[in-house]
């Protein structure tokens, strides 16, 4: 571990940088050659089928420019992928495993992190890596205040926000107090999905950032001993919260896209997600109103990266890492941020790109429902991984096993 | 049976057992202490054998009502025919069509909103999922229903019933009282077996429980998969040890009812001495039973012509019954992947069908040729990847598959989905293998010919249609197969049930619907092949068409 | 007891437990029809299933069955040349007319137009001409009792048992069929063993007449 830690350091060293430019374009084209023709078995969540969409866009895309297939493995859960790079481990299996590029964050590439599950530091070999936006995103580089130390690749900026529809509501509740407000007046017409689902767990951190005494200490760890003191003011929100919710809080949606139903069908009017341009998209495709609006809290709301890592002992990892790269190439971002398409905010610095990859993002019409760059406010960051698992199993405790 | 089939269908249990119960108990049964530390396990456990218990309960009670109601009437044959086809239907099918139709924004609302009902917006009700188990339970019943009747319709001609209850009738008995005294104790010793199956599958079902069930907490089953899924590597052998409370769970259930089975005997024979001939209660019962039929009919037709309408749906916003326009969208963009899944989908039902049909017509050719009886343990042991739920031998089974990298190909799904094709198979195929006319292969022989000979011309076209059938049966229970699928296949083998219920979390109503639709489609495009191929094959044959 | 052509039953004694079902010495010649007569239970169709090799497994067998000097006592049904007929016809129902017929044909008769001209041929002999497409099912009831001896007379068999083959026949019909079966055999030169309860048939049998016990029985 010492050895990489400090091979990371140098590599990230601005002299060294420059002095392995060529070497990294050798050994890029000896990937690009050992990719072809490879098969890569992506894993990520299958829930949404627009993102399944682009992924097998992005898959005639490999093909076209790398000959390399992508599988898309659809996951109900990423902890699937976890899970069985885990029992490979645990068989012996050091290579030939059945998982090459995982769509992770967050808890899962902590545990993966922290097991040795994963190859790397692999992002600085990337060509398209230094058009992130490391400075202005720190998200592209910090998971849930873990340092991805190249361990990751993001591909994807998404950021809390709400959605409402303004057929229903004229003024939404842009405070967490204000929320929770509404919600005693209007009972039965909000909702969130049930912990430890990541949306669910989300708009808990959320909560926590509106009530805390001091939300700074959301940075460091979970300290056991002023836990129960510093998480009290999330419990009072929620007893009095619960009852108001949709369902009388017996029953919970189960993730985003099962909130985002209860939207269209009308059972709640706030809805939110962790994609600004989610709203729009729906709109686009026709299963949402095109009077749905969106909007966030004052104060900020949370907002994190997508990333893609590639486990220790993947079968074909030239082919993942041609992926990686794939994804933060201008063409793929901008795509993924069109609305009619993912609607999914890019990792990439606009300002470091050449002006005819500028004009492609410049050109989307970021729909109807989207807040601009400048009103989606600022971006809270996540919380340490460790109070999203102890949040979400104290919840369980709580309210997870009905009275 | 033959030691080679019996070893394919219980080595995998057994293996699949082992690989739950050393993760359960090894490392100083951390797994079983986190397991008792759980704060949902008393409710969890008490959903499982409520729903379980229950939902058995009231199936075999209705299909024993609309038997006693109606076995022999003209009527009968009607409700035969609107049962029997929901037996294809794969159980996360029928459960989507289920939720689609009940839930306070379903189609059921949607008819009746606003006009009689006021709702402009979904009532704020807790119908599915509900903490009870009340949705899933009826799902399970729905779904098990047409299974126990049709079990019992194959037993029913062997106990002589008709002249039975004519017997019982020219005594003075109405129509319950001459089914429940003179017919039942047979009939329920034939459908002792399934009954259990019905039991277990209901109490460990997790894809049913994953749509209907409560989620405060899960059932055990859907808690244990769960668990498996979680990224938390120590909440594996939490995993292993609910797997293994699981099992328990299932053998106690399953002895519990061995004792109802007994009182009830005893309140029997006690009742049938004071000779009730109850002719009273035909009518409410019959009229019961004809509601019964007719609710589970209806919902499940009505449940999955919503899941058909939501696949081709535009805009369909609360409270509208209708969809705002009719469009292939759906299809057309999901088109490329409902294609793969549904080839892979009939590759793995095509591959274990085949190897169940080979395997069932060896062990019962052979069983002819050396003049065996059936015994009992045998049957026994046929239905026991009916009666050990799956989630507490597949985990293990995963496990164990992994380093000898079985895992993951559709090959491996194939060799596991045979475990679950094969019993069905055998037990469709069997009934009318063994009632074959012997007489004709003794003819044959006569006339020279082989057993080889007479097995291939005479034996298996003759049985051409029983064998399509359990051809067919063999797919449905395949294309229905969801645990064995998500395990062995590790997730990189998607069936059109594994991306139903995947999908079915997320909520995308059209695209759900598109997958249900295509579940339903395969298993039902099999059994009409099997009903339909017959008949145009023999088209010249007259005693092979049935006809006289 | 000798004889070179012909059906012997040396001793052949069937039991069931310590019930005795059986107990029967007979020679037929080729041509002659003997007749085992008695009521229904008594045995007869457990001596017909000794000959034909299919004996369920709890019945016990002593004694030899000679066809032809051959002791066939032992051999599978397939292999011991004897033809035998139901009280049914039991035409296989999934095959025409012709094809139930070629199912009989030797493996001798090659080549599909003379395999053709035997089935036609046979057909025509029993005044059943063109039949050889039809669907069984579709035959009157004497039509399918001629097809099935013709399936049986086809095979060769060199012994012919007949196991109450005319009782589900009507009055008229029943002697048609009967003399066509017995005249048939006959020309054929074939050791025949009838099993009835009929008393008619027995007599145009024309040969010996015994009880499953071997008694000799008067007409």
């Amino acid at each position: 571990m010492h050895r990489r830690t400090a091979l990371t350091l140098l590599a990230s060293l601005p002299a060294f940088a420059g002095f392995s430019t060529k070497a990294l374009a050798a050994e890029w084209d000896s990937i690009l050659s050992e990719a072809k023709g490879q098969t890569v078995y992506w894993h990520a969540w299958g829930g949404d089928p627009k993102i399944n969409d682009f992924i097998t866009w992005i898959g005639d895309k490999a093909q076209e420019r790398y000959g390399v297939t992508l599988e898309h493995v659809k996951l109900a859960a990423t902890s699937d992928a976890v899970a069985r790079v885990l029992a490979e481990q645990q068989a012996g299996q050091t290579d030939g495993g059945a998982v090459d590029l995982i769509w992770i964050n967050g808890e899962n590439f902590a545990a993966m992190k922290s097991q040795g599950l994963l190859y790397g530091p692999f992002t600085e070999t990337l060509p398209n890596w230094p058009l992130v936006d490391v400075a202005g995103k720190p998200a592209t580089v910090t998971d849930f205040t873990l340092p991805t130390d190249g361990f990751e690749s993001p591909w994807a900026m998404a950021q809390l926000v709400f959605e409402y529809d303004t057929a229903w509501l004229q003024n939404p509740p842009q405070s967490i107090d204000l929320l929770l407000e509404w919600s005693i007046s209007n009972p039965g017409r909000f909702t969130y999905p049930q912990p430890p689902d990541y949306l669910g767990t989300t708009f808990l951190k959320q909560v926590l950032y509106g009530v805390m005494a001091d939300p700074s200490v959301l940075q460091s760890p979970v300290d056991d001993a002023s836990y129960a003191a510093q998480v009290a003011p999330l419990w009072a929100y929620l007893d009095r919260l619960h009852p108001t919710l949709w369902r009388e809080a017996k029953a919970f949606p189960q993730n985003e896209p099962a909130l985002g139903q209860l939207l269209a069908d009308g059972e709640i009017d706030i809805s939110f997600a962790f994609n600004p341009g989610r709203a729009s998209a729906e709109i686009a495709a026709g299963t949402l109103p095109d009077t749905v609006r969106t909007f966030v809290l004052q104060g900020g709301t949370i907002g994190n990266a997508s990333f893609v890592a590639i486990p220790f002992n993947a079968a074909h990892r030239a082919g993942a890492l041609v992926i990686a790269n794939l994804l933060l190439d201008p063409e793929v971002q901008a795509r993924a941020q069109d609305p009619a398409v993912l609607g999914f905010q890019t990792v990439l610095d606009l300002q470091s790109l050449s002006g005819e990859d500028r004009a492609r993002f410049e050109a989307l019409d970021l729909g109807v429902a989207t807040l601009s760059p400048a009103d989606l406010g600022p971006v809270l960051l996540e919380p340490h991984a460790s109070w999203m698992t102890r949040i979400a199993q104290d919840w369980t405790a709580r309210y997870g096993v009905a009275q | 049976m033959p030691p080679l089939t019996l070893g394919l269908m219980t080595l995998p249990i057994a293996a699949g057992l082992a690989g739950t119960a050393l993760p359960a108990f090894g490392n100083g049964g951390a797994g079983i202490e986190k397991l008792l530390a759980w704060p949902g396990l008393p409710k969890s456990v008490a959903l499982s054998i409520g729903t379980g218990l229950v939902s058995t309960l009231l199936a075999l009670a209705l299909t024993l009502l609309i038997l006693a109601a109606f076995a022999g009437t003209p009527a009968f044959a009607r409700i035969r025919r609107g049962l029997a086809p929901l037996l294809s239907v794969p159980h996360a099918a029928a459960a989507l069509g289920l939720a689609f139709l009940i839930a306070p924004s379903g189609w059921i609302a949607r008819l009746l909103s606003p006009e009689l009902t006021g709702w402009q917006v979904p009532p704020d009700l807790l119908i599915l999922n509900d903490p009870l188990g009340l949705s899933l339970t009826l799902g399970l019943v729905a779904k098990e229903l047409p299974f126990l009747l049709l079990m019992a319709l194959a037993a029913l001609p062997q106990i002589d019933a008709d002249r039975r209850l004519t017997t019982a009738a020219t005594l003075g008995y109405g129509r319950i009282a001459a089914f429940t005294f003179t017919l039942l104790p047979d009939l329920y010793r034939q459908l002792r077996l399934p009954t259990y199956a019905v039991l277990a599958y209901g109490m460990t079902t997790v894809d049913m429980a994953l749509i209907l069930g409560p989620t405060l907490p899960p059932t055990l089953s859907a808690q244990i998969t769960l668990w498996m899924g979680e990224a938390n590597l120590t909440m594996r052998d939490t995993a292993a040890a609910g797997a293994v409370l699981q099992l328990v769970l299932a053998v106690l259930a399953i002895s519990l009812w061995r004792v109802m089975e007994i009182f009830t005997k005893r309140a029997l024979i006690a009742i049938a001495f004071t000779a009730p001939r109850l002719a009273l209660i035909d009518r409410p019962a019959a009229f019961i039973a004809r509601l019964a039929a007719l609710l589970i009919t209806g919902t499940l037709a009505f449940g999955l012509a919503g899941l058909s309408l939501w696949s081709v749906a535009g805009l369909w916003q609360f409270p509208d019954a209708w969809p705002e326009e009719i469009t292939l969208r759906t299809w057309a963009t999901a088109g490329p992947s409902l294609r793969e899944t549904s080839a892979t989908t009939l590759i793995i039902a095509t591959g274990a069908t085949l190897a169940a049909l080979a395997l069932a017509l060896a062990c019962l050719q052979a069983e002819a040729s050396l003049h065996l009886t059936p015994t009992k343990r045998a049957l026994v042991l046929l239905y026991l990847p009916l009666l050990v739920p799956q989630i507490a031998f597949l985990p293990g089974l995963q496990m164990l598959a992994l380093p000898l990298g079985l895992d993951g190909t559709v090959a491996a799904v194939m060799a596991i989905h045979l475990v679950f094709v094969l019993p069905y198979v055998f037990l469709s195929l069997s009934g009318p293998f063994r009632a074959w006319d012997g007489r004709i292969a003794t003819a044959a022989a006569t006339l020279g010919a082989s057993e080889a000979r007479i097995f291939w011309r005479l034996r298996l076209p003759m049985l051409t249609g029983p064998v399509l059938t359990a051809a067919a049966v063999g797919m449905a229970v395949s294309i229905g197969q969801y645990l064995p699928t998500l395990m062995i296949g590790g997730g990189r083998v998607e069936t059109l049930t594994t991306e139903a219920v995947a999908l079915s979390s997320g909520g995308n109503r059209r695209l759900i619907g598109a997958y249900a639709v295509l579940q339903l489609l395969l298993p039902a495009l099999a059994f009409s092949a099997a009903l339909a191929l017959p008949l145009w094959l023999w088209r010249d044959r007259r005693l092979m068409r049935g006809l006289g | 007891m000798t004889l070179d052509q012909g059906l012997i039953l040396d001793g052949l004694t069937i039991t069931l437990g310590d019930r005795r079902l059986v107990a029967l010495s007979l020679a037929i010649r080729g041509g002659e029809v003997a007749t085992i007569m008695g009521a229904s239970g008594s045995g007869k169709s457990t001596a017909l299933a000794a000959i034909t090799g299919t004996l369920p497994p709890e019945f016990r067998r002593t004694g030899r069955i000679l066809l032809n000097s051959k002791d066939i006592s032992d051999r599978p049904t397939r292999l011991r040349g004897v033809g035998l007929m139901f009280q049914d016809p039991v035409l296989f129902p999934h095959l025409s007319v012709g094809g139930n017929l070629a199912f009989a044909l030797p493996a001798h008769v090659t080549g599909r137009s003379a395999r053709r001209l035997r089935i036609d041929a046979a057909l025509a002999s029993a005044g059943l001409e063109g039949l050889a497409d039809r669907d069984p099912a579709t035959l009157s009831g004497g039509q399918k009792a001629r097809v099935a001896l013709l399936r049986t007379l086809l095979a060769e068999p060199k012994a012919l048992l007949l196991d109450e083959p005319f009782s589900r026949l009507d009055a008229d019909l029943r002697a048609q069929i009967r003399r066509f079966t017995f005249d048939r055999a006959k020309a054929a030169g074939i050791s025949t063993l009838l099993v009835t309860h009929d008393v008619e048939d027995a007599r145009a049998a024309g040969g010996p007449v015994l009880s499953p016990l071997g008694e000799t029985l008067p007409l």
